[in-house]
């Protein structure tokens, strides 16, 4: 009997399959029964893409979202029963999905919305107070390393996602057009994108590599025509994202050890 | 709060408890009511840390924890996940949770997980090999487990042995606990026309740790008759009250968990239900 299970789970996910047979109630045929697991098996995947996405579901309607969620979870099911990793093949899959090819936005949404997720569910990491930072001089915080929180993700998109994703998750305002660059940070336990500055996704791309802030302000520099880096550092700041500051590779000055 | 002396794969208290769910969490710890312990979904606490472990590591400092796997697949034709397996490893190593069950079920086939309780024939075959899971997963954690009946639709013609025989079966050859869910076998005996009072008294009290009260909707298989569905959508139905009457009437009191995973009610709502089954318990109630 070692291939009943292989057969039973083609016949839920694909109802054009004929229903397994020796499906029995007493001894009457039970075949109309197959449905019930039909049924709970998407309608559970279904709801599962539905915590995970609320932003492409409310950009693309409770209906068309259901729709294309019946016909993602049938391409891609979860490789994990820990529901929370489940969905990392949405981006890809929508930029192969016509129905949403007007929509150019959208795989970086869904990525945006995945990598929330996963800050959400991140080791925690107690930051470094706002005060101690301003008491540094600046020439000494130049050759510190910045050490980031775990939870902090980045993002860069040729799109407005960030806005997008504000504009229907908190009700921010209309988003305009353009790219952003996006961190996103867990200031306690609610992850929140928030658009950087220019140079500011340089800057971290170098600090989360272990770079010192000098280094990675001069890659920036090389990289883009204006970096901010005030205005980097105090989001970093205000996210609550540095949770150690080091002195060159060794001997932190504050923090976690 | 004594534990039930009857099977060691529970510490849980024999008294009432609710599934925990995030929403509840400041009246859980202001006005727990009857709510004497709270029982998580194993799979949804294996992050590394955040709001859902936060709140994990704050009720376990004042309530008992059941950890309920829905993940491990005991009914499938493969061996649980190794993965898995450490990762129920893991959480189980801090929670120190005062039991752990799973389901007489499969989700997961060829590396695939589908989020359901799937059903299995029960045959000899089918029984080896169950208990050769539960033996795996209670090596692999260090206890042993709690083991629960599910709710069925339909029946497999091959099968040769009738839920309780199989049931009973797994639980003498590999020591696991058994959990009871009566909501699960009033489900099942209307679906497949048994008594459930019968089911009641025969099953093997002896070793159940736990028991599970549920809701279900009520629904019509193609060919017109009653299909109950198990949902956990709902307040617990009379038949199910009477039937957990039934069976406290025979064991007496034992750790009663109230199952509400959908269209979760208000925490008043949920812990009058736990009320509910302790007044049962205590006695104070009559059902039937």
């Amino acid at each position: 009997m070692t291939a009943r299970q292989a057969g039973f789970i083609s016949a839920v996910l694909d109802p054009e399959r004929p229903v397994p047979p020796g499906l029995v109630n007493k001894s009457r045929q039970a075949t109309g029964r197959f449905s019930v697991y039909r049924n709970n098996v998407v309608v559970g995947l279904i709801e599962a893409l539905e915590s995970s996405f609320p932003v492409i579901r409310k950009l693309l309607g409770d209906e068309f979202f259901m729709a294309m969620a019946g016909v993602f979870v049938r391409r891609f099911p979860p490789t994990s029963p820990v529901l929370s990793h489940f969905g990392k093949d949405m981006p890809e899959f929508l930029l192969s999905f016509p129905p949403v090819a007007h929509l150019p936005y959208l795989p970086d949404v869904a990525r945006l919305e995945q990598l929330v997720r996963e800050s959400y569910h991140e080791a925690d990491a107690k930051p470094v107070s706002a005060e101690f930072i301003a008491s540094l001089p600046p020439e000494k915080l130049s050759q510190t390393q910045l050490l980031m929180a775990p939870s902090i993700r980045l993002l860069r998109s040729d799109h407005p996602i960030c806005s997008i994703w504000r504009a229907n998750a908190v009700g921010g305002p209309k988003p305009s057009y353009g790219a952003e660059d996006v961190l996103i940070a867990r200031r306690e336990f609610d992850p929140e994108p928030v658009v950087l500055p220019s140079g500011g996704y340089e800057i971290l791309q170098m600090l989360l590599s272990g770079a010192s802030l000098l280094d990675a302000f001069g890659h920036a520099n090389a990289e883009c025509g204006e970096v901010r880096l005030d205005e980097t550092l105090s989001l970093l700041v205000r996210y609550g994202a540095i949770t150690e500051i080091r002195n060159g590779a060794h001997a932190p000055v504050e923090g976690r050890q | 709060m004594q534990s039930h002396p009857e099977s060691d794969a529970c510490e849980l208290p024999a008294s009432a408890g609710v599934g925990y769910k995030e929403q509840h969490f400041r009246e859980i710890l202001e006005s727990p009511g009857d709510v004497a312990w709270l029982e998580i979904h194993a799979e949804n606490y294996m992050g590394k840390g955040g709001r859902p472990i936060a709140q994990l590591r704050r009720l376990r400092e004042n309530f008992p924890i059941s950890c309920h796997g829905v993940g491990l697949s005991i009914g499938g034709e493969e061996d649980p996940d190794e993965h898995h397996l450490d990762r129920l490893r893991n959480l189980l190593e801090w929670l120190e949770p005062a039991s752990f069950s799973e389901h007489l079920a499969w989700s997961t086939h060829d590396g695939k997980y589908f989020n359901d309780l799937l059903p299995l024939p029960y045959t000899e075959d089918s029984l080896a090999r169950v208990c050769r899971h539960v033996d795996q997963v209670q090596e692999a954690l260090g206890r042993p487990m709690l083991l629960e009946n599910p709710s069925t639709y339909f029946g497999f013609e091959e099968s040769t042995l009738d839920e309780l025989e199989f049931i009973s079966g797994i639980s003498e050859r590999t020591g696991c606990g058994l959990l009871l869910d009566i909501n699960n076998v009033h489900v099942s005996s209307t679906n497949m026309l048994f008594d459930p009072a019968d089911y009641i008294d025969s099953f093997p009290f002896d070793r159940v740790g736990e028991i599970h009260l549920g809701g279900h909707e009520e629904d019509q298989d193609p060919e017109g008759a009653t299909l109950l569905i198990d949902n956990h959508a709902a307040a617990v139905a009379d038949p199910v009250w009477e039937l957990y009457a039934r069976a406290i009437d025979i064991a007496g009191p034992l750790p009663t968990l109230i199952e509400w995973d959908n269209d979760v009610p208000d925490w008043s709502v949920l812990s009058a239900e736990a009320a509910r089954a302790s007044r049962v318990m205590t006695g104070q109630v009559r059902t039937s």
